[in-house]
């Protein structure tokens, strides 16, 4: 048994030897946005292929309708280069795990501390019906909008765009179990709480079935990117701040609840970055320099469609402003913020929000 | 004090139950009354019972425990680095992480999509947790693994191929398999693909071999990186193996779904045996430079992992349930890899397109022989030839083996159901569709492609089942291409417009370094449009002598 022997390797370090590309240290197939491509660049472009980029034998297996893996036509916008997108929240694994992790730690300590301290049972009696019938009907919301996003994750072009929509869905979800925990541990604490009453109000409380046709609305969109924009640009501005900010946030330590602010405002944070993600992706496509033209008018009637059903679900939520013993906000004054906060978004998009 | 005063019980307050907790969640779901969801992502399956968590953790203690887990493996890279680790670590292993790496990432978000599919199918909320969890896990797997691979670019002598890696995955001969798999988790039937293909098959069996075999290889390389992530990685497959059987025990429920399992379970198998084996077995046989007899082989941890582990406790126990289990599938998979050395075919062939891939491989040497001779009786036979062929033919100036006629290999036709080369001749098959002729590697893929991806299967329409499609041959795309241009397509050309990415050795001078010229003047063939440019008899001949095989000529 004799072969020709190689030359024994004495390194395997970088700069053990100088050839042709030994200092070659960036992926060099991707175009970074900026000068330097970013971490999240690195981890995320290109990693979900397609026919451009760089599908040499086209996809391999399709649906029974002939279609591959993922296709352009998953949504009826429209885009010379599906690729540009780049979440700014540049968010990849790690980045995501440390930060739910500190949101999940955040919440959990202030929640014990305040169950050490007998906070729930000090909570105005008014105020706890409150959050039994009505944080307790809004942990389906998230849910909802999380299965949602879960579901768009599947269809986006690229790998950009599906990570995003992913990392979403994974807030959202994270956000509907806080809640349901938050409800079932202070109901310990607090005599005869019915941990089951904000499932019935979510399915039979008029108060709520505008705000559950709407969300309903948006799990049952077949497009993703309507879905996407639905969630983002229309349903948060109009009516996830309005309930989340506009009253949880304000009415709650005037009633006695110091925990319940906390517990809500990671997800103001978390929406802060999705907006900015969102924003990001719908301006992209609304001013393409090929189908700019039909984005707008697609995002129009999105927003035809989905402000009517917000506009409805927030009237809907009208009366929960008047049900707590203190009341140190208006609801039309919350309206008010919600509607010039989607009023700037849609500005920064080009678009106009459709007359009531 | 009393001894049995503690500060737990000074603090402690009462908590609600893992079981409650998880209760709670799952009844976060309801069914829509305005609208109804769409089903996109239809199944010929029926599932009407809901499937159950297992796991029962929830969001709330699963980001802290990731957030763990992550700390150690970035913790333990940097570590690596302060150690030196590329000092030590044998490149003939770190390039064959090229190829792997190059693949991986792809397969691993497929399956954070996959989660969509089977998420809106499962009936009840339950599982939805579970895939909740299992889609994040997959976003981590595959961006960790990105993440891995720029780590070897910074670090290791030769970044070439790293640095080229996902537009590689999408071209290179190799990485076709690798897409093969990938899509199958995305694409077709729902359950088939997201379930049966993917968690009851593909992680539960052959996620052992991937990420338990291979990180152990990699320690053995003095590459201590690998098995960081990937046993990290590895950890979360538990929670994915409950989720697959979490749906597989619903679906039993109903009767009519039975023959579609059996048709699934079939396919899964052998097409995760086909593409699995040829690649890890590959990177773990051919990519060290450990030839302790004392450790297992690769067909040893087969038997190990997949043999005893998965078709004795998880196939066999289904038959109870009145699920036809194809066990001389399982033998023929076994007797591939021990009798007909399917796993060192493979590398055979891997080597034999070196210039068409974006990464290094060197020779096989006498002491590897050594233990593949132990390991494998009657190795050094059919094997050892061919490597002494390919150590004297890595010099500049040589000829390919696949262009050299002194060798005595014919280089194989590629099976149009797994992708993988047709390497045990003598189980090619033929067989058409659409009136058109493909090749396959055994009577089993031909099943795959003709039966199972069809409309209709033993007479009942499975109007939701997928096709293969594409340009699956890779060899047709360069057909009658100069083997030079068809590199500088391919873009596997360093960015001195000259110098190959891909070299047949470890070489790291210059001087040594294969370029566009030295490859020039070959013509590439699809073996599938020549076969099906021959009149019937000459193919009849043609695969009468494919059938027969070739020998090696001797190497002086």
């Amino acid at each position: 048994m004799t072969a020709t022997q190689t030359a024994p390797v004495k390194s395997g370090a970088a700069g053990s030897a100088v050839f042709a590309d030994s200092d070659s240290r960036k992926y060099r197939y991707f175009e970074p946005r900026g000068k330097r491509a970013t971490h999240y660049e690195d981890v995320t472009v290109d990693v979900q292929p397609d026919p451009e980029r760089y599908l040499l034998q086209d996809w391999i297996i399709s649906f029974p309708n002939g279609r591959g893996a993922y296709s352009k036509d998953n949504t009826a916008a429209l885009s010379s280069n599906w690729h540009l997108f780049r979440a700014p929240d540049q968010e990849w694994e790690r980045t995501h795990y440390q930060r739910q992790s500190k949101i999940e730690a955040m919440v959990q300590a202030v929640i014990a501390n305040g169950r050490k301290s007998g906070a729930p049972r000090h909570f105005d009696k008014a105020w706890v019906k409150v959050l039994q019938n009505h944080l307790g009907a809004w942990k389906h919301v998230e849910f909802g909008l999380g299965t949602s996003l879960m579901q768009a994750q599947r269809y986006g072009y690229t790998q950009m765009i599906n990570n995003a929509t992913l990392t979403n869905s994974s807030y959202k979800l994270r956000l509907a179990q806080d809640i349901t925990l938050y409800l079932a541990e202070i109901g310990m604490d607090i005599g005869n709480f019915d941990d089951e009453a904000g499932k019935r109000a979510w399915l039979e409380d008029g108060t709520w079935q505008g705000t559950r046709e709407a969300v309903e609305s948006i799990m049952g969109s077949p497009d993703y990117l309507e879905q996407y924009f639905a969630i983002n640009i229309v349903f948060e501005p109009l009516v996830g701040e309005l309930f989340r900010s506009g009253f949880l946030m304000q009415a709650a330590s005037p009633n006695g609840d110091f925990i319940t602010p906390p517990v809500i405002s990671a997800a103001e944070a978390d929406y802060e970055r999705n907006l900015a993600n969102a924003i990001d992706l719908f301006h992209l496509l609304a001013h393409d320099s090929e189908h700019g033209a039909h984005n707008k008018r697609l995002f129009q009637s999105w927003l035809h469609k989905h402000v009517a059903l917000a506009n409805k679900a927030s009237a809907g939520l009208q009366p929960i402003w008047s049900q707590p013993h203190s009341k140190p906000v208006q609801y039309s004054d919350a309206r008010t913020q919600s509607v010039e906060r989607i009023g700037k978004i849609l500005g920064e998009l080009g678009l106009e929000l459709p007359k009531e | 004090m009393t001894s049995t005063l503690t500060l737990n019980k000074i603090t402690a307050q009462k908590g609600i139950s893992v079981a409650d907790a998880a209760k709670k969640i799952a009844d976060l779901g309801w069914n829509p009354s305005y609208v109804q969801e769409a089903m996109t992502f239809p199944t010929d399956y029926k599932i009407t019972k809901a499937p159950k968590d297992p796991m029962k953790q929830v969001l709330r203690s699963y980001f802290p425990m990731q957030e763990e887990k992550d700390n150690r493996v970035y913790g333990a890279l940097d570590a690596a680095l302060r150690g030196d680790m590329f000092r030590n670590v044998e490149p003939r292993w770190v390039e064959w992480m090229k190829l792997f790496l190059a693949i991986i990432p792809f397969p691993e978000i497929s399956a954070a999509r996959s989660m969509a599919m089977v998420g809106r199918l499962a009936p009840g909320e339950d599982l939805r947790t579970g895939f909740t969890m299992q889609m994040v896990d997959e976003f981590r797997h595959s961006t960790i693994q990105m993440n891995l691979k720029k780590w070897y670019m910074e670090n290791y002598v030769d970044p070439a191929g790293f640095d080229i890696t996902e537009e590689a995955f999408g071209k290179c001969y190799a990485t076709t398999i690798g897409r093969q798999f990938g899509e199958g988790f995305i694409t077709g039937d729902a359950i088939t693909s997201a379930n049966v293909y993917l968690t009851v098959v593909a992680e539960t069996a052959f996620t052992n071999t991937l990420f338990v075999a291979m990180p152990s290889e990699a320690a053995r390389n003095g590459d201590y990186a690998l098995p960081t992530v990937f046993l990290s990685v590895q950890s979360d497959e538990s929670r994915h193996v409950g989720n697959g059987h979490s749906m597989l025990m619903s679906m039993l429920k109903e009767p009519e779904n039975h023959l579609l399992l059996e048709r699934d379970m079939r396919y899964a198998f052998w097409q995760n045996h086909a593409i699995v084996d040829a690649a890890i077995g590959t990177f773990i046989e051919y990519g060290t430079t450990n030839r302790d007899k004392n450790k297992e082989s690769y067909a040893e941890m087969w038997h190990r992992w997949i043999f005893e582990d998965y078709y004795r406790t998880y196939m066999l126990p289904l038959e109870k349930y009145g699920i036809k289990i194809h066990h001389d599938d399982v033998q023929t998979a076994w007797k591939r890899i021990t009798e007909k050395h399917y796993v060192h075919k493979i590398a055979q062939f891997f080597s034999v397109g070196w210039p068409l891939n974006f990464w290094r491989i060197e020779a096989q040497t006498d002491k590897d022989f050594e233990w593949f001779e132990h390991k494998y009786p009657g190795w050094y036979a059919q094997f050892g030839e061919y490597w002494k062929w390919y150590a004297k033919l890595s010099h500049r100036g040589q000829t390919n083996v696949t262009f050299n006629a002194d060798t005595g290999y014919v280089y194989p036709h590629r099976c149009w159901s797994s992708m993988v080369p047709c390497v045990i001749r003598e189980d090619i098959v033929t067989d058409t569709i659409d009136g058109k002729l493909h090749t396959f590697a055994h009577e089993l893929d031909r099943w795959t492609a003709v039966e199972a991806f069809a409309g209709e299967y033993q007479g009942r329409p499975t109007p939701a089942m997928g096709r293969f499609s594409g340009r699956r041959e890779w060899e047709s795309c360069y057909h009658d291409w100069d083997l030079a241009d068809a590199i500088q397509d391919l873009g596997f050309v360093r960015t001195d417009g000259k110098t190959l990415v891909p070299q047949p050795h470890l070489r790291f001078e210059e001087k040594e370094m294969w370029t566009l010229d030295d490859v020039r003047g070959h013509t590439i063939k699809s073996p599938l449009i020549t076969l099906r440019e021959m009149n019937e008899a000459q193919r009849e001949k043609h695969l009468a002598d494919y059938r027969a095989g070739f020998t090696i000529n001797p190497c002086n």
